[in-house]
């Protein structure tokens, strides 16, 4: 019983990295059907940055734990939200604006993300960076199931952003223009809208949580290497697409469901079977949801 | 029970229902076309008229209800086994293959009676060899009498909408089916090409002997060429009769109502 | 007549010349292995184009299939003629491996059509990105289910396949490595050729422009797409054998998604629907990577770049969906691209 509460909650905290990530897919996707492949290197961007800006404020400056943190949180956030918007400006609007085909658009993201990984690799070497502690941990004890404050806030920063999402998307003009979108393209600049001020502001929320994500990964797991970024990205595309790419519950459900398939395999086979059996698990629920948990099927019409 | 073969009807349809989730497009419908027929079906938009057609070629599978084909139920068979039993269609909205010569649009349609497969494309057998002539020079022989020869060449995309949609029939009786179903032929087209299209279509029936059924807006294509229109509505047929008795029907002059094609 | 055979002729003259020099030794051996990898390429790069480019789907776990050929075609070969300490002593006399090589290429390629099954029919029900997904998954599955099985050594890797080739060149002293990927690289692009010049081909094209009108018109799509999966997964499985016998050695790790991106990029590069231009591609690929080697991590700073910069200017790729034959008529005289 304690064994199952400590795995849920396991799962629940390394479900919410890929949720976070997963997020960013899903939006890209649900605005521009557009597979924003590098968007996993820009998680691991966003670690990046969020190192160095945490280095910087505890080290150079001396500032106590808490306020780096709380600094490093928006600085991280609006960098790696540069970095998104900077991608989708250089690399993909003028592709857009040329009218190529969406592929070659999605080659050009996996283009991005090689890039990233190894302007990262050349500029800061092969070497493994250790993350400095923000905030001591603290592990609480309750009935046998031990977790920590860290993990806590981890499980709660996913959940507020998926509130905080869902409210965006569903109140607020720029986020129902959003949805708009992927319901018809060109009804959307008849809402008075431009088109491309929503694509931005798709990419900088799209990004912004991926730093987000890189920010807590770096906290809990602290040793960041060029290619972090590479698998989790492809397993958070995969768990948005599980869920049903273009709609955000379906990434954070999908996002939830692979953390605990991945935690639930450790917890009984060896963890060499993890990718083997979460990728199986997502392959069966694809055969029998073609679409996804929340995808809806597009009905062709003749 | 057995009917004589030249009784047959090429389509029967009985007790048909659709629903989609909480929505009956099509419901109790039923039909028998003979060899020969020119029927219309006919009704204001989103009565269903589409869905039958589609349930007919195989693309839906019924809710209820039955389809013959020439005597041979269709349920369960996927949509190129309903066309091989003979029956071919056109699309309200043009389908053709936009990126593939006019040629290669009818040699693709002939798919049913190939004859050959992976393995004789391969090692390009004699099988394969006689076989592609043969289609080669039937599907020249098709654009032929379609006066589509000049065209072979050239993508659909790049050619004038009436001769797409001449395209498309061409396409669907190089199929040689017993029964042709043509979804809104006319329209899109200006009023020379609607007068070209009814000789089309006229000379088409006499010609391949093949059993027409067309649904179409456009009230006086309907007249001029069938013999016997079906109305319906919201799914309901609300009417039946040739077109005199059809112009006069109350129940289709309400349906219509407000709808400026009558 | 003799334009007829020209294309033929001029294939053998290559192919002949190849081998020639690197009898002779003029080519050297980092040569040689350049121009191997090349015609490895170019297989990876035309088959994936058969269900990218000419069936409009996206595939990107092509990697994962030519792992299944790689190993297969090496155990296969390994367990046989080769002795290794996972399966003890040859079964046949090595002096057959000559006769019986290109039977091991090929039953790689079968066992990787077969796993082409996985992504064929998921593709019944599915289209574009959840299929996409479907081949990025499958390429995970097979790498990771290889890494699992300890007794063909892990993602340590597997090794032996050298003392065939040592037989090979014992029986008949011809470089035979370049020989065979000459032969095979024909042979994939002839067959390929073929299906889709086909009318039962051409049902892979209309399935692309438009899979609704294909199926009313009575293409059967689901066979033409089991079909053309399977070929092309076949024919990754082929190049997967090639390489692990080129490089003596195979680890799951080279047939990563890193390896799928590449194919991918060769593919839209060359351009989607082109043989000729996933030739092309593949071939200034290739050398690109050779030439960019001494950069070492620059190098994958500056190719992604270079296609980033080429898609911008190019958006259809090299040649878009045409063929040589379509920018040199003259070329068409010779042979029919189409
Ligand atoms: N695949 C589907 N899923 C859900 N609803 C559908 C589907 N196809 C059709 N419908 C609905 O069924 C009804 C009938 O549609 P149908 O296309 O048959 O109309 P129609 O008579 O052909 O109209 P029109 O004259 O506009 O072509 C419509 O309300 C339509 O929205
Ligand atoms: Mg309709």
């Amino acid at each position: 019983m304690e064994n199952l509460v400590q795995n849920i909650i396991n799962a629940l905290q390394w479900g919410s990295f890929y949720a976070l990530i997963a997020l960013g897919y899903t939006l890209v996707y649900g605005v521009l059907t557009l597979i924003n492949f590098a968007h996993g290197d820009v998680f691991m961007v966003g670690a990046y940055i969020a190192f160095f800006s945490a280095t910087f404020l505890l080290t150079t400056l001396g500032l106590p734990g808490w306020i780096a943190l709380a600094l490093c949180i928006p600085v991280t956030m609006i960098l790696t939200a540069m970095v998104g918007v900077t991608l989708e400006r250089i690399a993909y609007r003028p592709l857009r604006n040329k009218g190529a085909h969406r592929l070659y658009v999605v080659i050009t993201a996996l283009m991005c993300g090689l890039i990233l990984e190894h302007a990262n690799l050349a500029i800061f070497g092969a070497s493994r960076k250790a993350f400095p502690q923000l905030i001591a941990e603290h592990v609480y004890t309750i009935g046998g199931v031990t977790f920590t404050n860290l993990k806590i806030a981890v499980i709660a920063t996913a959940f507020l952003a998926f509130l905080f999402l869902h409210w965006m998307v569903t109140r607020t003009r720029v986020g129902m223009a959003m949805r708009a979108i992927s319901y018809d393209k060109f009804a959307v600049p008849l809402l008075g809208i431009p088109l491309d001020r929503i694509i931005v502001v798709t990419f900088i929320l799209g990004s912004g949580f991926a730093g987000l994500a890189g920010l807590l990964f770096a906290m809990s797991y602290p040793v960041l290497e060029p290619y972090m970024g590479a698998l989790i990205g492809w397993k958070a595309f995969i768990a948005a697409v599980v869920g049903g790419i273009g709609d955000i519950r379906g990434a954070f459900l999908g996002g939830f469901l692979l953390g605990a398939v991945e935690i639930m395999v450790v917890a009984f086979f060896p963890s060499t079977f993890r990718d083997l059996i979460a990728f199986t698990v997502l392959l069966l629920i694809l055969t029998w949801k073609p679409t996804g948990l929340f995808g809806i099927a597009k009905t062709t019409k003749i | 029970m057995s009917i004589p073969t030249e009784k047959r009807p090429v389509l029967e349809i009985r007790n048909l229902t659709q629903n989609f989730g909480g929505l009956r497009a099509v419901s109790d419908f039923n039909i028998q076309l003979m060899p020969g027929e020119l029927s219309g079906l006919i009704g204001p938009n989103g009565a269903g008229k589409t869905t039958v057609f589609n349930l007919v070629s195989g693309f839906y599978q019924p809710s209820e209800g039955a389809i013959l084909i020439d005597g041979v139920p269709t349920g369960g068979l996927k949509p190129h086994k309903v066309t091989a039993l003979g029956v071919a269609r056109t699309f309200q909205n043009i389908r053709l293959w936009n990126e593939m010569t006019v040629l290669d649009n009818i040699r693709v349609a002939q798919h049913y009676r190939l004859g050959y497969g992976f393995f004789h494309s391969a090692v390009r057998s004699k099988r394969y060899m006689r076989r592609e002539a043969e289609i080669a020079r039937e599907a020249a022989e098709l654009l032929d009498i379609f006066h589509l020869t000049q065209y072979a060449d050239e993508f659909p995309k790049n050619l004038p909408y009436g001769t797409q949609r001449k395209l498309e029939i061409a396409r669907a009786l190089s199929i040689h089916p017993k029964l042709l179903l043509l979804d809104e032929p006319a329209a899109g087209l200006n009023s020379s090409d609607i007068q070209e299209l009814i000789r089309l279509i006229r000379w088409i029936h006499e010609m391949f002997a093949v059993t027409i059924w067309m649904i179409e807006h456009q009230m006086d294509v309907i007249m001029q060429l069938c013999t016997r229109i079906k109305v319906i509505d919201f799914g309901e047929t609300i009417a039946e009769g040739n077109p005199e008795e059809i112009c006069n029907h109350p129940a289709v002059i309400t349906a219509y109502l407000g709808d400026d094609t009558i | 007549m003799l334009r007829r055979y020209s294309v033929h002729l001029s294939l053998a003259t290559v192919g002949g010349l190849i081998v020639y020099l690197a009898h002779q030794e003029y080519i050297s051996l980092y040569i040689m292995s350049v121009l191997m990898f090349m015609g490895v390429n170019i297989i990876m790069s035309t088959s994936l184009n058969l269900v990218n480019g000419y069936m409009g789907e996206f595939s990107c776990g092509h990697g994962g299939f030519m792992c299944v050929g790689a190993y297969v075609s090496s155990l296969l070969g390994v367990w046989l003629f080769a002795g290794d300490k996972v399966f003890g002593a040859p079964l046949l006399n090595p002096k057959y491996t000559l006769y019986a090589f290109p039977l091991l290429i090929l039953v790689g390629g079968i066992a990787a059509a077969l796993a082409g099954l996985l992504v064929a029919i998921p593709s019944y029900k599915t289209r574009g990105d959840y299929l996409a997904i479907i081949t990025l998954a499958s390429n995970y599955i097979i790498i990771s289910v290889i890494e699992n099985i300890g007794a063909i050594g892990g993602s340590r890797g597997f090794m032996g396949m050298k003392q065939l080739i040592n037989a090979m060149g014992k029986s008949v002293d011809l470089p035979w490595m370049p020989i065979w990927v000459f032969l095979f690289t024909v042979f994939c692009i002839w067959l390929m050729r073929r299906y889709i010049s086909s009318t039962f081909g051409k049902g892979v094209i209309a399935i692309c422009q438009d899979e609704v009108a294909a199926e009313i018109m009575s293409v059967n799509t689901n066979k033409i797409k089991t079909i053309t999966f399977m070929v092309s997964s076949g024919m990754a499985g082929i190049a997967g054998g090639l390489f692990a016998y080129i490089l003596g050695y195979v680890n799951p790790g080279s047939f990563n998604i890193l390896k799928s991106t590449e194919v991918l990029v060769m593919v839209y590069l060359g351009g989607m629907g082109s043989l000729s231009g996933s030739v092309l591609s593949a071939i200034l690929f290739t050398i690109l990577l050779e030439l960019l080697r001494p950069l070492q991590i620059v190098k994958w700073i500056v190719i992604p770049l270079l296609l980033i910069i080429l898609m911008q200017f190019r958006p259809e790729g090299i040649m878009g969906n045409r063929e040589l034959g379509d920018i040199f008529p003259k070329l068409k005289k010779f042979y029919r691209f189409k």
